[in-house]
């Protein structure tokens, strides 16, 4: 596969998921290497009072430490965090994380719309959104912003996802760069991760 | 939905700091973005200048305002962990060198936290004899924290947490439901002082053994941060503690070397240096 709009001048990835995300994710986080340059912000729905057990989950399989970042601790490059249990997770001006305990969003906290539009927000153009299989629509929103901000848009393709309303929704409320598959989606970040040699 | 930029933040900032005297200047950007978005929606104003001039206007709508601006979203025994070391650790500590143990509970919110404390205490035979000051910029969630009334939907999460726990009782011998409504038994906090301070603009009015601030600070940024642990700091004896929610970090403030860790996964300190 062929992309077209990949160059060098990306800051940061956001990925989205839910229900049936889970599987994909590890797969994906296996072929991050360790030197992959930019931040990998996940936002993924997951129980709301279990505080462990989900980052070891992901960690057998990643080959990158996956941080679940404390209030107002700053991105740094290449490293992989995800939203913590029961928090939701925005992204501020000055490249750092905030925490909020605010209502539920799309009945999710951490929501997907948050990370997501706080990212677009920060990285505008500089910023690519990858929403994988789930089951409610949060992340569609937020995918909008992505794209109205210019930044570059990839979905899961919903033939592949366990459950496709989230893709689909946001495939309904904007334009979406790719629509790929796991497989797709690793070669994608590896055609990056050449980008920045 | 509209976009809502800097300038428009500063502008309604500006207006509450000069005729009101609350400063939202230093508030974490992305949160308080949402917050005006929400009550731009809620009010229906078609724009943020309609807003400002309301809040200019109507000092009674400003209230109105404290209380949508701030989160209360807010749990019993939230993270039940945290809750068994207060009980097993941290008050068996204060105890061996205070009579009494004085707690503040600094952006009370709707008090589930405040009975959460109260219950715990009860079940250690030591309310009586304990000080309990609960404080919030925001008096309507004042006027809900002393009325104790909380939704059933709610109290089956709080009851879970409490479980967690491992309190000695049922939570429901601490309350009563009427009309799908949950009442609290309102001898737990008949001693509990409920004031209003704000922690960015108020002063540091009295000194205690632990001081709660958990997921309050989140929603201000790093310089406003700073400003209010210095006071927390001056607001705890030495040897007292200051417990934070479990994703804030004392890590990067000026003032962390004025404190130890005691317990790092619940985010509790131990004051060392005044």
């Amino acid at each position: 596969m062929k992309f077209p709009d990949l160059n060098n001048t990306f800051k940061a990835i956001v990925i989205g998921g839910s229900a049936g995300s889970f599987q994909g994710i590890t797969r994906i986080l296996a072929q991050v290497p360790e030197d992959f340059p930019l931040p990998i912000i996940m936002c993924l729905h997951r129980l709301k009072h279990v505080r462990n057990g989900f980052i070891e989950a992901l960690a057998i399989k990643s080959i990158k430490e996956v941080i679940e970042p404390f209030d107002k601790e700053s991105i740094k490059r290449g490293k992989v965090y995800l939203a913590p249990a029961n928090y939701h997770l925005s992204v501020e001006l000055g490249h750092y994380f905030s925490l909020s305990t605010e209502d539920m969003v799309n009945n999710s906290r951490p929501s997907i719309d948050i990370t997501l539009e706080t990212a677009a927000f920060t990285y505008k153009n500089k910023l690519i959104g990858i929403l994988l299989s789930g089951a409610n629509k949060d992340g569609a929103l937020g995918m909008k912003k992505i794209k109205d901000n210019g930044g570059l848009t990839i979905v899961q393709d919903p033939a592949e996802c366990m459950i496709d309303t989230m893709p689909v929704a946001a495939l309904d409320i904007t334009q979406i760069d790719y629509t790929l598959g796991i497989e797709n989606i690793i070669q994608f970040l590896s055609e990056i991760h050449k980008l920045y040699k | 939905m509209q976009e809502i930029h800097i300038v428009d933040l500063r502008k309604i900032t500006e207006i509450i700091k000069t005729k009101y005297g609350y400063d939202f200047t230093n508030y974490a950007i992305s949160s308080f973005k949402r917050r005006i978005l929400r009550i731009l929606e809620l009010y229906k104003f078609n724009s943020v200048d309609a807003l400002a001039k309301k809040i200019s206007d109507d000092p009674a709508f400003f209230e109105e305002f404290i209380s949508e601006i701030t989160v209360n979203v807010t749990e019993m025994f939230r993270d039940p962990s945290f809750w068994r070391i207060i009980r097993d650790k941290i008050i068996p500590n204060i105890l061996l060198n205070h009579k009494k143990v004085s707690i503040w509970h600094a952006g009370c919110s709707s008090g589930e936290e405040v009975y959460s404390m109260a219950i715990l205490l009860k079940e250690m035979g030591i309310l009586e004899d304990s000080k309990i000051i609960a404080t919030d910029i925001d008096d309507q969630i004042l006027e809900r924290a002393r009325s104790g009334v909380y939704t059933v939907k709610n109290m089956e999460l709080n009851e879970k947490n409490y479980v967690r726990f491992r309190g000695e009782n049922e939570l429901n011998k601490y309350f009563e439901v009427k009309n799908g409504l949950a009442y609290m038994d309102k001898s737990l906090v008949k001693d509990v002082s409920y004031r209003r301070h704000d922690l960015v603009k108020g002063i540091v009015f009295n000194k205690f053994d632990i001081v709660l601030c958990r997921n309050v600070m989140i929603y201000f940024n790093q310089n406003l941060q700073n400003d209010v642990l210095k006071k927390l700091h001056e607001s705890i004896f030495k040897y007292g503690y200051l417990a934070i929610g479990s994703k804030e970090s004392l890590i990067w403030c000026e003032i962390a070397n004025k404190f130890i860790v005691v317990n790092n996964e619940e985010k509790i300190y131990k004051k060392i240096k005044e």
